[in-house]
């Protein structure tokens, strides 16, 4: 095949603000939020599971929302403010959740455990918000913090170790003993 | 994913300019079907045009009673809104019954009513299908059919249509309002926006005009009656429907129902609604009247009068 009948790839500039932190890139249009975390910005803990929106391993909250950044490009982000699982805390200054994750064994592999926090985090915003779920019996009270909320809400993150009893406990010990957020040194 | 230029819009009028002027250019919203099928180059457009920021993102209320719902409204925000919360119970079941978390916070209302089947052979881009390759032949007939349509199949194309939100809809008589290239609007019933296979190539899924864009979906006043969403999975949570029934029960039990899962598209039958007063097997048996199911799928005419059965005997006054 002949060089010039290859297509040529895009390039955009995209500028998003990451933990806090502003970040220019010059990426391929092609490339995804996630791999711009993991291969351009080398923000690993996101991680790639099923790359199909189908795991929820690389879930990150961007504008204050979860999303699965193996589904969105990185040029539609141009201005979010996006934060990672580094961003929630350092091993210093561990998450609120991240440490009921580690309090009770909330993960067996630790592959899915990032994205599972990240999800927890804006999750708990979610019932706080009063935003509705599968399980939700009446769509004009306010959201009850039960675990049938709690694991129809986690749905789309796959444990494949099946850590679910365990991710569930961490994340009802922060619903019953407080969420507040350790701050970073960041 | 094959190479493409980008551009965002900034205005509704600004996105159907770009789409009028590249035959190749695709509208991106939520991107979560989209950029799925990029992966796979079973969609390969060669220049995207970012919606995300044209408006179109707020709920209102209609000079009728009715609902205006933008485009660009995600579906977490649609089912959390307090009206339809409150007057469209169906249309947040459906949408909170289908899908993750993540994926509702990006997928909008305009995209999800397009949303693309699953058919595994629509997937595999080594087999034949007339959806994806017009004229290769429907590798479903003969195939793996246990997910596929009862209703409106044809020799072509036996997908089923994959959406909750779309059935709600249905039930609903939602309009869409879709813009043209030149910035005039128009309204298709939600009834004749989604497309059975029929007999002629190519596949047609939608009745949108090249170089349209949904720009809201429009409920009429809240109907008298009960509203119910059922959606049966193979999985507690996060799965698509095998069988979904949404419906309307009035208090003489009467009502109308919409399927989701059994068809090529949201399911409706007036035949199978004059039946609800008789109860599930009359409406199953109007409503299936015409199935073409295969021994694969054939339990769909059983979990789907079991289904509408449930709601039923919901419905029934306490």
């Amino acid at each position: 095949m002949p060089l010039d009948s290859f297509q040529q790839s895009a390039l955009a500039e995209v500028t998003f603000t990451i933990n806090g932190q502003s970040r220019s890139l010059r990426l391929d249009t092609r490339t995804t939020l996630l791999d711009a975390l993991r291969e351009h910005l080398h923000l690993t803990g996101s991680k790639k599971g099923c790359d199909h929106g189908q795991c929820g391993a690389c879930t990150v909250i961007v504008a204050g929302r979860r999303i699965n950044a193996c589904l969105t490009l990185a040029v539609m982000h141009d201005g979010d403010a996006i934060t990672t699982i580094e961003g929630l805390g350092t091993p210093e200054r561990l998450h609120r959740l991240q440490s009921a994750f580690v309090t009770h064994d909330g993960f067996q592999c630790g592959y899915c455990t990032p994205g599972q926090i990240c999800s927890a985090v804006a999750m708990l915003d979610e019932i706080a918000a009063g935003i509705p779920s599968h399980v939700t019996d009446d769509l004009t009270a306010p959201v009850q913090h039960t675990d049938s909320e709690l694991r129809e809400r986690m749905s789309g993150n796959i444990c494949r170790c099946a850590a679910y009893p365990n991710i569930i406990a961490a994340i009802r010990d922060v619903v019953e003993n407080g969420r507040e957020v350790a701050e970073t040194t960041a | 994913m094959k190479p493409f230029t980008f551009e965002r819009a900034a205005t509704p009028e600004q996105a159907v300019a770009a789409l009028a002027c590249n035959p190749g250019a695709r509208l991106i919203a939520g991107g979560t079907n989209l950029l799925d099928l990029m992966k796979l180059e079973i969609e390969t457009p060669t220049h995207l045009i970012d919606v995300n920021h044209i408006g179109l993102d707020n709920i209102a209320d209609t000079a009728d009673g009715g609902l205006r719902i933008g485009a660009l409204v995600r579906n977490t925000d649609c089912a959390a809104n307090p009206r339809v919360r409150r007057d469209y119970p169906v249309l947040c079941r459906a949408i909170v019954a289908g899908a993750s978390g993540q994926l509702r916070n990006k997928a909008t209302t305009g995209g999800n009513l397009m949303q693309r089947t699953r058919c595994p052979y629509f997937y595999d881009g080594d087999l034949p299908c007339n959806k994806r390759n017009p004229g290769s032949g429907c590798s479903a007939q003969d195939g793996y059919s246990r997910n596929h349509a009862v209703l409106g199949a044809s020799d072509l194309c036996m997908c089923a249509f994959p959406g909750d939100m779309s059935v709600a809809l249905r039930l609903l008589d939602a309009e869409i309002e879709l813009m043209r290239a030149d910035g005039s609007r128009r309204r298709i019933a939600i009834a004749d926006f989604h497309l059975t296979p029929g007999e002629v190539l190519p596949v047609r899924e939608f009745a949108q005009e090249r170089g349209e864009l949904i720009t809201a979906v429009i409920l009429p006043p809240a109907p008298v009656g009960r509203q119910f969403y059922r959606k049966v999975r193979n999985r507690a949570s996060y799965a698509f429907a095998l069988v979904s029934v949404a419906a309307l029960i009035d208090a003489d039990g009467s009502g109308r129902i919409a399927l989701g899962g059994i068809g090529t598209k949201p399911w409706r039958s007036a035949a199978g609604d004059a039946a609800i007063p008789q109860g599930a097997a009359a409406v199953a048996k109007a409503l299936f009247a015409d199935a073409r199911p295969t021994a694969q799928n054939r339990y769909k005419l059983t979990l789907a009068e079991r289904t509408i059965s449930a709601v039923l005997a919901a419905a029934k006054p306490t």
